[in-house]
């Protein structure tokens, strides 16, 4: 039994909150590159050419890449073999975050839902915990702005609806969202489960890396063909019409009860923020 | 692109020169106001009282910046989505505000708004709040202050980058630049 005391979990948790904001993971930022050379509009390339700087400018100066640095999400891996010592997983993990929203001048952006009250320091932040074999603890962290989480949603479709009525669901809430969640945007589609684990897999899809396909062959050209009817969109980078609407579609699927297909679509937007570390 | 600077206030006939899909730098005061402060400005108007500045001829920016680093005028400032605003936006052009900068499409209301009471919708792009920032000079909270972010400050801005999305003649740069991109 590996020990891990709570103090390192503060303290890791505190730094993967801060990074995230300053620093675009290098892989989206290469992705930018390859649109500039897939976006036919003239507005659409200097807008993503804007991005590019953006993510210079905060990752130089430690300005953060947006002023929505977003609810705080973490995915934590725990492994079976480690006992966390001095204290509360979960109450680690919220003073983490607690001390990376002081400490990096990252907004505060959670507040009671009908007063609108500001909770102050960020928290509570949405954790995710899942119990792995092993002796580690795997920690992601995904400060999430609301534009974009906005525009996500669940719906149980049935099963006569098919492949074609997921298709459907998917282009009507692109379409609708338009502008809004900052495009080109990333989608997480949870195909199967019931209606919390659809959310929950739309959410674990994005985190997948950009161009990685599904190992189902069937869901990966699913994914292919969906990003492919989502840039005829037209919408484009920042909604200024364009080729680029989507970087890329991610799809996490599991089995589903006879009488049902809850979809849950999930939408990052341009800033997919996303750092992890194993303790 | 071709730009074109422009001052707040808006000068005689500004307003009608600028079209959907025109890139301008900004230059001058605006005042940034959010979700919090939009409806407390319609319930104090719905109150009988009056808001805590001149909206005439103003410019309000939908931005809830995060803190600022010692030493810096203000943290990333980028623009908030529009739409939740739509609500009250048209009460306050007809006390003649003059334009609004934020991201994302505007309702009918307001596009008629726009239009009946001349003033203007700028696009600022969303997700760039560190570049957007280079352009805030200083940042000064005029009221609301509890409301942290959300609070309404007095922004002097030098060469904010724009794209004007909708204008005085009903035009609307995401209808235009969809539907020229749509397969």
């Amino acid at each position: 039994m590996r020990e891990i005391d709570v103090d390192t979990i503060k303290d890791v948790v505190e730094k993967l909150f801060i990074e995230a904001n300053y620093n675009l993971p290098e892989e989206v930022i290469k992705r930018f590159k390859n649109a500039l050379g897939e976006e036919e509009s003239p507005v659409g390339r200097e807008v993503i050419e804007e991005l590019l700087l953006n993510a210079e400018i905060a990752h130089g100066e430690r300005i953060p890449i947006c002023q929505d640095t977003g609810l705080a999400i973490l995915f934590v891996e725990i492994g079976q073999d480690v006992h966390v010592t001095g204290g509360n997983l979960s109450e680690a993990v919220s003073e983490g975050v607690r001390r990376a929203y002081q400490k990096g001048y990252l907004r505060k952006s959670a507040c009671d839902p009908f007063t609108r009250r500001n909770t102050g320091d960020n928290t509570p932040p949405i954790l995710h915990e899942k119990i792995m074999p092993g002796e580690q603890i795997r920690i992601v962290a995904m400060p999430k702005g609301g534009g974009s989480e906005n525009y996500s949603e669940v719906r149980m479709l049935t099963p006569s609806d098919g492949v074609d009525g997921v298709k459907r669901f998917v282009l009507e809430m692109i379409q609708r969202a338009g502008a809004n969640p900052c495009p080109p945007i990333t989608v997480g589609l949870g195909i199967g489960g019931n209606f919390e684990t659809a959310a929950l897999l739309s959410k674990e899809a994005l985190m997948l890396p950009f161009g990685k396909r599904n190992e189902d062959p069937y869901l990966g050209e699913l994914e292919t063909s969906f990003l492919g009817d989502i840039n005829k969109l037209g919408i484009g980078p920042e909604g200024y019409g364009g080729t680029v609407t989507a970087l890329d579609v991610h799809i996490k699927s599991q089995p589903c009860h006879i009488a049902s297909l809850p979809v849950a679509v999930n939408i990052q937007c341009h800033a997919h923020r996303i750092k992890e570390a194993t303790i | 692109m071709e730009m074109r600077r422009i001052i707040t206030p808006f000068g005689e006939g500004v307003v009608e020169e600028l079209k959907a899909g025109d890139k301008v730098l900004l230059s001058g005061v605006v005042y940034t106001a959010r979700d919090a402060a939009h409806k407390r400005f319609v319930d104090t108007l719905q109150a009988g009282g009056s808001l805590p500045l001149e909206i005439k001829g103003q410019v309000i920016y939908y931005c809830g910046p995060s803190p600022a680093l010692p030493g810096r005028a203000i943290g990333a400032a980028g623009p908030t989505t529009s739409g939740r605003m739509d609500v009250y936006t048209p009460t306050l052009l007809a006390l003649g505000l003059k334009g609004m900068i934020g991201k994302g499409k505007r309702s009918q209301a307001v596009k008629e708004a726009i239009v009946k009471y001349r003033a203007v919708y700028f696009g600022a792009t969303g997700g760039a709040g560190a570049l957007l920032s280079k352009a805030v000079v200083s940042y000064d909270i005029v009221a609301y202050e509890e409301l942290g972010p959300e609070a309404v400050a007095r922004l002097v801005v030098k060469d904010l980058p724009l794209f004007v999305i909708n204008d005085t003649s009903g035009n609307d740069l995401y209808e235009m630049g969809t539907s020229k991109y749509r397969r």
